[in-house]
Parts: C-alpha cells; sequence; structure tokens
C-alpha cells in the first residue's frame, strides 16, 4: 500500500480539514451548534463527548452524508457550503461506522475490493469481458488489498461473507474497506465499541500503524478515555452539540467543563 | 471422483480469481456444455428440444436478468414480464422492417431497447426501495401490456391482435418460422444463453457485480465510498432489461413461433420471480436451478404417472402436479431459505471436507 500522494497544498502540520461554525439541525433537534475546529495534516484527532452529542452527526456532515443549515467545511483548501459523499470520496475521505456497515452478503476480500472501486477505471465494455485490461487492473488491485490483509492480519477469513464473522473481526475489516480507498482523512466511528480488552489493542496498534506509516490523517471518536489520551494528539470535546473545549489531551482531562460533562453535573 | 482442493495450489492472483477456480468444478462445466452441445442434441427428440430445453434455457435467461436485479442489487422488480415483451416487439418491428439483417442481430438489438425501457422505470429507485419499488414496476407492467394490446402499430395490425413471427434464416437454414427444425432453434438459443451467462458471470465478479452487491447490502456505505448510487441502479435495470428482453424476443421467435399481448402478463413476472427466489437470490447457477425446478419438473410429474403405466385422468394429474411443485417449493424454502443454489454450495463444501468434517 503507498501512502496517498501529499497534496501540492497541504503538507505535514498544516491544517486539512476545517470546520467553521456548524450548525446542523433535524427538525427542532440541534444536533450540531456552531462548532468550529480543525484537523492538522499527519495527525490523530479525537472527538469525544457524552451520548448523543453530535460526534457521529459531525463526521456525517464531513463526509457530506448530513448537510448543514449554516457554516462551511474547507477540506485541502477548498470552501463548501456541504459536502457531497462523492467528492468526499473522491478526494480522499474514507470512514468506518459506529454500528458496523459492511456488505454483509459479500466476502471479506470483495468488501475491501469495494473499497478500491473509485481507482478502477476500466469501463463497461471490459468488464463484461473479464480478460486483458479488465483482468490486469482486477489483480493490480487484488495486490494491493492482500496487502492490506496481512497488515490487519485477517489473512484466514479473506473468503469468508463477512456476516458470518464475529463482531470484532468486522470493525477489522471495515478498516481494511476504508484504508483500500487510500484516504487521506481516515474518520473512525468508535472503531473500539464492543470489543474485549486484546481487541482493543490491537485496534489501538492498527490506527498507530496507519498514521505512522501511510502518514493517512486519523479522526476518531472514542469513549474509552484511556484509549483517547494514549493515541491522539489532539481533543476536541462536544457537549448537546456544542464544543466545549479543544486542545492537546492533558489540556482536556483538566479542563472544568470537560470534567463537569462527564461527571454529569446539572445545566 | 474427489471433490478435492488438496493438492491444488494457486500460484497466481489470477488462478485465485477465476470463476471457478477448482479443478473438478471445471471438469463440470465442461461436462455439462458437451452434454448441452452434443448429447443432448444427438439423444434429443424434437420434443425434448422444444418442450423441454428451449423453453428451459429461455427462462433461465430471463431467471438471470431478474436476478441481477433483484438478487444483486436488492431490486425488487415486477416487471419482468413487460421487459421481455418490449424485447419480443423490439425484435418484430425491426424484423418486418429490415428483413434483410440477420435475425439474430435483431434478437440482441432489441434487448437494447428493454434495457432503454428498463433504464425509464428504473428511475424512481433512486427514491424508492423494497416493496415500494415493487408497485412502481407493477405499474411499467401494466403500462407496457397495455401498450402491447393498444397500440396496433407493434403487432403490424394484424388482425388476430398477435405477433406472427415470420420464416429468417441463419446460413440459409431457417432458425424462426414454421420450417424452423427444434435442432437448430435449439443451438441458437443455447449459443446466445451460453454467451450471456458468460457476460453475466464476468459482470458479477468484477468491479460492477461489486457495486450492485454493495448498493444492495448497505447503500449508505456505497455511497461514502464513491459508488454512485442512481448510476449503479440503473445499470442494474438497463443489463436486467437487456437480458429480459433477450429472453422476449427468444420466447417468441424461436420458441411459441408467435404471440399474444397475453403471454407478457403479470403471471409470467410472478413465476421468473418464483424462478429467482427458489433459485437463489444473488447466484447465477441458480436461475438455472430455479428454472428447472419451476419449469420442467412440472412436465416430467405430469408424463410420469403413464410412463409407469399408471391410469390416471389428466385432469388429476394436473391437479397432483400442482400439489407436489408447491410442496416442494415450500419444503426447499424450509430447508434453505436462500435456494437451491445455497443448498447445492452447503453440498459442495461438505464433500469438499468429507469425511472428515472438522
Ligand atoms: N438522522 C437523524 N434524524 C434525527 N435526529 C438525529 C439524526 N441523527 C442524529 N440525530 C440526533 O442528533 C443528536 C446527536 O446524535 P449523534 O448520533 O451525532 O450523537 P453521538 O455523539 O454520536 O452519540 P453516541 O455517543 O451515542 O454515538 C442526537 O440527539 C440524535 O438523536
Ligand atoms: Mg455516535
Amino acid at each position: 500500500m503507498r501512502a496517498p500522494d501529499m497534496d501540492a497544498g497541504v503538507t505535514a502540520g498544516d491544517v486539512l480539514l476545517a470546520v467553521e461554525n456548524v450548525s446542523l439541525r433535524f427538525g427542532g433537534v440541534k444536533a450540531i451548534t456552531d462548532v468550529s475546529f480543525d484537523i492538522r495534516k499527519g495527525e490523530i484527532r479525537a472527538i469525544i463527548g457524552p451520548n448523543g452529542a453530535g460526534k457521529t452527526s459531525m463526521l456525517n456532515v464531513i463526509n457530506g452524508f448530513y448537510h448543514p443549515q449554516d457554516g462551511r467545511i474547507t477540506f485541502k483548501g477548498r470552501t463548501r457550503s456541504k459536502m457531497r459523499p462523492y467528492v468526499a470520496a473522491s478526494q480522499g475521505i474514507a470512514r468506518t461506522f459506529q454500528n458496523v456497515a459492511l456488505f454483509k452478503g459479500m466476502t471479506t476480500l470483495d468488501n475491501i475490493m469495494a473499497g478500491r472501486t473509485l481507482k478502477m477505471r476500466r469501463g463497461f465494455f471490459w468488464q463484461m469481458l473479464r480478460h486483458g485490461p479488465a483482468m490486469a487492473e482486477e489483480i493490480e488491485h487484488r495486490k494491493v488489498v492482500e496487502e492490506i490483509i496481512d497488515f490487519l492480519e485477517i489473512e484466514a477469513i479473506r473468503k469468508v461473507p463477512v456476516g458470518r464473522l464475529p463482531y470484532g473481526l468486522q470493525k477489522r475489516v471495515e478498516l481494511g474497506r476504508a484504508l483500500a480507498m487510500e484516504p487521506e482523512l481516515l474518520l473512525l466511528d468508535e472503531p473500539m465499541a464492543g470489543m474485549n480488552l486484546e481487541e482493543k489493542e490491537d485496534m489501538c496498534r492498527f490506527i498507530l500503524d496507519v498514521n505512522s506509516q501511510f502518514g493517512t490523517t486519523i479522526a476518531l471518536i472514542e469513549h474509552d478515555m484511556g484509549v483517547v489520551m494514549d493515541l491522539s494528539d489532539r481533543v476536541v470535546v462536544l457537549e448537546y452539540g456544542r464544543k466545549i473545549a479543544d486542545g492537546v489531551p492533558d489540556e482536556v482531562k483538566s479542563n472544568q467543563a470537560v470534567i463537569d460533562a462527564y461527571l454529569g453535573v446539572p445545566h | 471422483m474427489f471433490y478435492r482442493e488438496a493438492g491444488q495450489f494457486k500460484t497466481n492472483y489470477a488462478a485465485d480469481m477465476a470463476v471457478f477456480p477448482i479443478l473438478q468444478d471445471k471438469i463440470g462445466i465442461a461436462l455439462i456444455l458437451t452434454l448441452a452441445l452434443v448429447v443432448i442434441p444427438l439423444a434429443g427428440n424434437a420434443f425434448f428440444l422444444s418442450v423441454v430445453m428451449i423453453p428451459f434455457l429461455i427462462f433461465a435467461l430471463a431467471s438471470i436478468g431478474l436476478n441481477l436485479l433483484t438478487g444483486y442489487t436488492g431490486l425488487l422488480s415486477l416487471g419482468t414480464a413487460g421487459f421481455m415483451g418490449v424485447g419480443a416487439f423490439a425484435c418484430y418491428k425491426l424484423t418486418t422492417i429490415f428483413p434483410g439483417v440477420n435475425i439474430i442481430v435483431w434478437i440482441l438489438t432489441s434487448g437494447l431497447f428493454a434495457a432503454a425501457v428498463g433504464v425509464f422505470f428504473g428511475l424512481p429507485s433512486l427514491r424508492i426501495k423494497g416493496f415500494y419499488l415493487a408497485v412502481a414496476t407493477l405499474a411499467a407492467q401494466f403500462f407496457l401490456q397495455w401498450c402491447f394490446i393498444r397500440i396496433p402499430w407493434l403487432y403490424n395490425y394484424n388482425v388476430s391482435g398477435a405477433i406472427e413471427v415470420p420464416t429468417r434464416t441463419l446460413f440459409g437454414i431457417p432458425v424462426t418460422g414454421p420450417n424452423a427444425s427444434p435442432e437448430m432453434r435449439y443451438y441458437v438459443v443455447l449459443g446466445i444463453v451460453i454467451l450471456l451467462t458468460w457476460v453475466a458471470s464476468n459482470l458479477v465478479h468484477g468491479r460492477i457485480g461489486r457495486s450492485w452487491m454493495a448498493v444492495r447490502d448497505m447503500d449508505i456505505a456505497a455511497e461514502l465510498m464513491g459508488i454512485k448510487l442512481l448510476p449503479t441502479k440503473l445499470l442494474a435495470f438497463a443489463v436486467s432489461s437487456f437480458y429480459c428482453g433477450v429472453a422476449g424476443a427468444l420466447m417468441v421467435f424461436l420458441w411459441y413461433g408467435g404471440a399474444e399481448p397475453e403471454v407478457f402478463s403479470i403471471n409470467q413476472s410472478f413465476l421468473i420471480l418464483f424462478m429467482v427466489i427458489i433459485g437463489g437470490l444473488g447466484s447465477l447457477t441458480g436461475s438455472f436451478f430455479g428454472a428447472a425446478l419451476i419449469y420442467i419438473l412440472p412436465i416430467v410429474l405430469r408424463g410420469a404417472p403413464s410412463l409407469v403405466g399408471l391410469n390416471i385422468g389428466a385432469a388429476t394429474v394436473e391437479h397432483l402436479t400442482f400439489m407436489i411443485v408447491g410442496a416442494l417449493i415450500i419444503f426447499f424454502l424450509i430447508v434453505e431459505p436462500h435456494g437451491l443454489a445455497r443448498l447445492w454450495q452447503t453440498g459442495k463444501q461438505k464433500l469438499r471436507v468429507w469425511p472428515f468434517p472438522y
């Protein structure tokens, strides 16, 4: 797997994605209210907050699944009032889901191969023949996918339909599918939820390796504070759809508003 | 013969990505092809070819068409017969307007007309799914059937209101019309079915097939991976309707030899949907199994009593056939809700590890 090409304008440490004054409402429910933060190239950025704080909604805004009523999103120097899923995907944003969203009827291999769809160019004619250029392309991408499979240590389940896999492995396959897109920005929605200690440690290792080996920028939602403090470079804290803190883990940990939010001080 | 993969190591990805990676499967396919291409035409009589094999292949082709849409892409359709009808009437118009062009060219071209109509009626699929989409395709079915009856131009103003298939030849030998021999018709149908099955298999094993299944299994995730939902679904409608259209043209030109609009009624749509479900959603092999079970089995059952010398009235045989086929369908659905293809797969898997299942 190659590290994604460094975009001309964005080098490590620069702002890769900026969210400014974003507000999102569902009817009367205010999921996100006037939130601004940025994600720098190469960092691991944690988004934390109590249940219903708007974390998942924020990821959905970033990759264009939800369209905010107000605010701007700047990705790789281009400012938009809303993202579109196709644009987000083709510009290099990949994600995993809070409740695994794999293609249940397909094998591990096909799931991860599906992550290569945007990179495959051969049109309908060659696909009908599945020979010549179409086969060459298929093999080329299969090689990349096999590297991902090795990296995630899931060789044994290559040909298993993912619906039959245990939850922990499904989460791993889903990470593999996102990695197959060779994203510049990887959004992980609670990648360790529901895992046992050993699985969590594996997943932490994979996340750190992805970040360091491929230089992938990662935004991570996680409830386990130990994990957040260990993994992330900077943390943004949401509560009831508002940003209440933003900074390095130590700052955030000692922030009074964050402590109150987590201990449940009445408002 | 043992069904084993032991000793068969795959040394490159191309071998591993083959549709039939195991040697025994390849031998099986070769046997089936020999059977279909050589043994059946030599051994089978005219009745067997025209009443069993030709219709079976045509139904299998239509089932593959519907399976691409419903089984692979997850879009339920009740418009199958309508799309088949478009193929049949398009082929009829084309060959009567341009009689000089080879009929096989027109049969395949008529599929393109069905594809265009399919895409049009597939447009609502962006907004609606499941039963609601089924209702939309039902509307297509009724509208198309209405057209077949009410637009006399489609059947060249024949007083009978039906298609009358003219004689067309291939290398000087008639393939359609009253003088076409069953062998000739069988070979043409078989050739087209083999070709289109191969194409379908190529499509579903590559990028396009994965996009279809991704949309079926989790459309949100597919979209966020850059798979555009509408084009993917419309492509499924186009390819599916193409197959149904070709099947419809074959049905009228190489099986019935003439047809009333009644042939393309909702019953036909349901019949093919049954074949797909019983055979196995999302399986090309299953489409053949489904067509065999629903079309061939009743013929065998009807013929069975007289073969073994039992003297039962025709009406009773008919009733018994209905009951037995119905019971079998329910039995198979209980044993394996994923269809005969899955049953076949499980059987092969057991054979692979037999006699030590662990
Ligand atoms: N599609 C939707 N329609 C209506 N309301 C929604 C929708 N999506 C999210 N919400 C609401 O927005 C708020 C924020 O939800 P969100 O899922 O973003 O929270 P979260 O921080 O991810 O919580 P959790 O930790 O439980 O995953 C909640 O009140 C939720 O009910
Ligand atoms: Mg959430």
